[in-house]
């Protein structure tokens, strides 16, 4: 056991003294390990960055809220299963919350209609096209977890009588006043007057396609006075226990269908969406990348392996003599078979570092340039880049590792 | 025969220990090709403790062969080969490798240190590989060296060293694990002839001090100096006795 020790840090000294000795060859042999620990780094950097930054979207929609819609989310082939169902009317989420109040123990906790379309919004000569304007109740406040930057949400008192006021979200709100401060500024919102009574604080956007911060939040009853509601409206139900979203799914299709008056065995006309569909939806999109990425970095490491095979050929064949000297001094057959191996796994070693450095860099660098996309660097790369290394080393360094380990030693004492 | 020289005056000779090597009715056969190459056609020859012998003979003689055979770093196609009483013919590779490492100390024609290596280092290697801790690897190694005189050159690299000096190394490094025997193939065959003598001196001294020295030679001055002489030619030995 001691011996293996000692023969270990042994090999250790020598690849480093021969990685030395060869500078350029073993840069060079590196190299191909250097573009594969790359590859290997920076896929994972996107895919944790993807999941990171749908996580965080996710959250800004909420994971204790399902949606009441028409369509499920996501598209589907037999459109003309749905395109006949009712619309969704926010007269429903009243019905829904006399339902929830009178069920005990009920998981649902709330339902908020939610109206919404794009608008245009004004304050003097500035201007915001493609403003999500969203028109729902005071409940809406129970829905997000948003703080505001500045004033509040509309009271039930506001949001009953219609009156005309409106949050806006930060983009719009910075982009309509700069720096001054929003509350009871007058702008006008596809062309009618509201005034506004809060900000809410910045959050960013869905997967960097669509923003938080790009909005306006309405009494219901003032957007029904000005914009059609005809198309239908959602409506967004807050649960209770994050943990049981599939039971308090099944309560909300009860409570839907009594809303709605179905009967039994009829097919429920709605949908309810949640949050968990879009973890559906984006998994196909992960593994294609995760395909795509494996398939990149398995052919730049595969490359890598070869120039590292083709070294420690190289190596094995320069050194016969010594390969000879040292097994007639005594060493086994798996003393010289760990001296190549870990000749091999040393240079992809310091490929692999070099590799994570490099990526590392790219990563601080995308971030800098680019704080939309979602890039993230973490430990557990660097323990699959080394893990990766060390397997690149040994795969290719074992072919010709096992092959002077074999060496006769008369043989290869003779060799000149 | 060839005629013995009357050795020098004053010359010691050890008597016999027990027995080390003991080879019998020894053959080996290469192929190469069609043919069938008989390298050794049955050698027998014993080997005691202390003795100072010599293996001589032309090239074809078997006398290579007989040598990686005595060095363990071949196995006989036939006969019997025993090690301290213990039969080598049958060890696999493993197993000879112990043995060399425990009980022969190689030194090469082409002295065969290891290049990027300090002498201290090259000398170390055989203890690595017998298992040695690092600070009693060093002491034994640095006395090793200074056995032989290179207690000053510790940190040298071969490319550093004289031929002598390098051969001086690779003595220390085949004395450096008390190995049953020391194996020397033409270890003078690479330097002049000055370095030569020196190198045979510190022979003489390594056998006055105990060691067991088995030199392979085609050098008749080389040869003399041992105290028994074996001498090969097509796979036989045609003689084995003593110098007078």
């Amino acid at each position: 056991m001691k011996r293996l020790l000692y023969e270990l840090t042994e090999s250790f000294r020598i690849a480093f003294a021969q990685i030395r000795a060869n500078k350029l060859r073993s840069v060079l042999t590196a190299l191909g390990v250097i573009i594969g620990i790359v590859a290997v780094t920076l896929m994972g950097t996107a895919i944790r960055g993807i999941d990171t930054g749908f996580n965080k979207s996710l959250a800004m929609l909420g994971d204790d809220v399902l949606y009441v819609q028409k369509w499920p989310w996501g598209g589907v082939e037999d459109w003309w299963n749905y395109a006949n169902r009712p619309p969704i009317r926010p007269e429903d989420a009243d019905k829904l919350n006399h339902i929830i109040e009178q069920t005990p123990n009920s998981l649902l906790e709330v339902a908020v209609p939610v109206s919404t379309r794009g608008n245009s919004v004004k304050a003097g000569e500035n201007k915001v096209s493609g403003v999500f304007t969203i028109g729902t109740t005071a409940d809406y406040g129970r829905l997000i977890s948003a703080d505001f930057s500045e004033g509040r949400l509309f009271n039930d008192t506001e949001a009953a009588g219609g009156r005309p006021v409106c949050v806006l979200g930060f983009d719009v709100a910075e982009a309509l006043f700069q720096n001054r401060s929003s509350i009871d500024q007058t702008v006008m919102i596809g062309g009618h007057p509201f005034t506004v009574i809060g900000v809410v604080a910045k959050q960013g956007s869905f997967l960097g396609l669509f923003s938080f911060d790009n909005q306006a939040i309405l009494p219901l009853e003032a957007f029904r006075k000005y914009f059609s509601v005809r198309r239908g409206a959602e409506i967004r139900v807050k649960i209770t226990d994050k943990t049981r979203v599939a039971d308090a799914r099944e309560e909300l299709t009860g409570a839907m269908r009594r809303v709605r008056a179905q009967l039994p065995g009829e097919r429920d006309n709605f949908n309810i969406n949640e949050q968990g569909a879009f973890k559906a939806q984006l998994d196909p999109i992960k593994q294609g990348i995760a395909l795509a990425g494996l398939f990149i970095t398995g052919l730049s490491l595969f490359v890598g392996a070869i120039g590292i095979m083709n070294i420690t050929f190289v190596s094995v064949k320069e050194r016969t003599k010594e390969i000879g000297t040292r097994k007639a001094l005594g060493a086994r057959r798996r003393t010289i078979l760990l001296q190549f191996l870990i000749e091999a796994v040393s240079i992809c070693l310091i490929g692999g570092f070099v590799g994570l450095g490099l990526t590392y860099g790219l990563v601080l660098a995308v971030g800098a340039a680019f704080p939309a996309i979602p890039v993230e660097f973490s430990v557990s790369l660097v323990f699959i880049s080394m893990a990766v290394s060390i397997l690149t080393g040994i795969i290719s360094g074992f072919a010709p590792a096992w092959g002077a380990s074999r060496l006769d030693p008369v043989v290869a004492l003779r060799y000149e | 025969m060839i005629p013995s020289q009357v050795p020098a005056a004053g010359r010691l000779t050890r008597p016999a220990g027990p027995l080390v090597i003991d080879i019998a009715g020894v053959t080996k056969l290469y192929e190469m090709g069609e043919e069938t190459i008989h390298a050794l056609r049955g050698v027998s020859v014993q080997i005691h403790r202390n003795e100072y012998l010599a293996i001589m003979g032309p090239s074809g003689s078997g006398k290579s062969t007989l040598m990686n055979m005595l060095g363990c770093l071949d196995t006989p196609t036939a006969g019997r080969y025993e090690f301290n009483g213990k039969s080598v013919a049958s060890m696999i590779d493993d197993e000879l490798a112990d043995i060399r490492n425990r009980e022969i100390g190689f030194v090469f024609q082409t002295f065969n240190l290891l290049p990027r290596s300090t002498a201290l280092a090259n000398v170390e290697l055989p203890l690595i590989y017998a298992g040695y801790a690092p600070a009693e690897r060093r002491a034994r190694a640095i006395h090793a060296l200074e056995n032989v005189g290179l207690g000053s050159r510790l940190h040298h690299k071969p490319n550093e060293l004289s031929g002598g000096q390098r051969q001086r190394v690779a003595i220390a490094r085949a004395l450096v694990n008390s190995p049953s025997i020391i194996l020397a193939d033409e270890p003078t065959g690479n330097l002049d002839s000055k370095t030569g003598v020196e190198i045979m001196a510190l022979f003489e001294q390594l056998y006055e001090q105990g060691n067991t020295l088995i030199v392979v030679t085609h050098e008749e001055d080389i040869a003399r100096h041992a105290r028994r002489i074996v001498r090969l030619r097509d796979g036989l030995i045609e003689s084995d006795g003593s110098v007078y």
